[in-house]
């Protein structure tokens, strides 16, 4: 039981969150701006990703995919 | 049993109903039309790779679009494992890939091919990606696959012929914290079955009955990998119009590599139209667990490697650039578009990695260091 009325709560915390936002959708004109943009050009940021892909160990959780060998 | 089934039921019944409406989300949009026509160039320790990649993006109507790009590397290679073992060369990469979104009933679905030729490596990757807003469209959650078949080969042999499959998983969650502030945490798994080696590179061993003092044997890779990769990362709008991010990323894998990436940005614009961006990169790594820069003896070990890429070393790159808007509001076919320059100088410093192009007591050559600059020219329209 204690379980199960955790997960209720949980999601009546969930509810919460749906049912009143925190941050407006009208008070988000700063978030909407393109300099907040996490990836504004993707061509641009995908090949600076797979130069770093190409001569580092670790890969992933960035934006690149594709193929290549890199190897060069 | 301590509670009646109707009480059990009626839980049950609450928890969907909750996770069901908790769950609604609101209009996904379909990313905007636009065509970019970008050239790159990098240069640095022997090697030049430049070429250009076209993007093109249309939605065919509220609920399909399409996203086309071509790209291409010319290289030119004499780096350090080129002159000590091999002969300079010139190759050709191409890439072409298509991906597909699909809006439907507030979800957003991607699937995307990519092929990637060059004369000694043949990549196809297939991708499907879910992104869905939710709580008020505060947040974003996704998750994607990819699977990728290689073929590889190797110049001069046209009887080497290797398979390698790359699989990955990637999770993430787009976060707005507050008026100013979004945050996004991502997570991605990968695994890689096959032939992994680099087919050109070898490994050095100690041999006293040559005058150099060593040798060289074919490198030898596990054939699976698996690693694990998890980033956060910040933008926050600052009080004048301007934007400062920051990123972490931890990596590990089943070869011992554990690497750290710290970012930080910095997205001002001036007057109108200007747009400037700066950045500072920091990566450091550990070296994969059969990684020498000169083994004692000849298969010293089952698994052997000296590639550069696993061994010890940290990089740091500066970063600027400069966008130009223009048309801005514009009508008919194009709604805007934008002029940039982006250059990069990276500086890697290798710990365990020895210029061999320096005459010395085997171990004792000067480590390995060399400078890259990244050149990033393109042209963005949006119609």
């Amino acid at each position: 039981m204690p379980i199960r009325l955790s997960a209720i709560l949980f999601l009546l915390t969930l509810q919460a969150c749906s049912a009143t936002p925190w941050v407006k959708p009208y008070e988000r004109a700063h978030l909407a701006d393109p300099i907040m943009n996490f990836e504004r050009n993707p061509v641009s940021s995908n090949y600076l990703h797979h130069v770093y892909d190409a001569r580092e160990g670790a890969r992933g959780a960035g934006v690149a995919t594709g193929g290549g060998c890199g190897c060069n | 049993m301590y509670y009646s089934r109707p009480v059990t039921r009626s839980c049950y019944a609450l928890l969907l109903l909750l996770l069901f409406t908790a769950f609604q989300s609101h209009a996904e949009v379909l990313p905007e039309d636009r065509a970019d026509v970008l050239y790159h160039r990098f240069s640095g320790g022997g090697v030049t790779i430049s070429g250009p990649s076209i993007l093109v993006r249309k939605k065919f109507n509220e609920k399909v679009s399409a996203t086309v790009n071509h790209y291409v590397d010319n290289v030119s290679s004499a780096s350090i494992d080129v002159i000590t073992t091999a002969s300079p060369y010139t190759e050709n990469r191409k890439e072409n890939s298509i991906s597909v979104n699909f809006l439907e009933d507030k979800t957003l679905m991607s699937m995307g091919y990519t092929r990637s030729i060059e004369n000694d490596f043949d990549a196809s990757t297939l991708s499907l990606n879910l992104s869905q807003t939710l709580f008020g469209e505060l947040t974003t959650f996704s998750m994607g696959y990819a699977e990728g078949d290689n073929i590889v080969g190797r110049r001069g042999d046209a009887n080497f012929k290797e398979n390698a499959n790359t699989r990955s998983y990637r999770l993430s969650l787009s976060q707005i914290i507050t008026k100013d502030l979004l945050m996004v945490l991502a997570f991605e798994t990968m695994t890689d079955q096959g032939f992994l080696n680099n087919p050109y590179r070898s490994v050095r061993y100690l041999n006293n009955l040559v005058p150099i003092g060593y040798s060289y044997q074919p490198e030898v890779y596990p054939n699976t990998r698996t690693s694990h990769a998890i980033a956060l990362r910040a933008r926050y709008y600052l009080p004048y119009r301007a934007a400062l991010s920051g990123g972490y990323r931890l990596f590990t894998d089943t070869w011992g590599i554990n690497a750290h990436t710290f970012e930080l940005g910095y997205t001002l614009p001036f007057r109108k139209d200007w747009l400037f961006d700066f950045s500072y990169r920091f990566y450091t790594q550990d070296k994969a667990d059969f990684y020498s820069d000169l083994f004692q003896t000849a298969d010293e070990f089952i698994f052997l490697a000296r590639d550069k890429e696993l061994s010890t070393f940290t990089s740091q790159t500066l970063g600027a650039g400069v966008s130009l808007e223009f048309k801005k509001n514009g009508t008919g076919l194009i709604k805007r578009g934008t002029l940039n320059f982006n250059y990069d100088l990276i500086l890697f410093d290798y710990e365990d990695f020895r210029d061999l192009t320096v005459n010395a007591t085997p171990g004792t050559e000067p480590l390995y260091s060399f400078n890259a600059g990244v050149i990033r020219l393109f042209l963005s329209i949006w119609y």
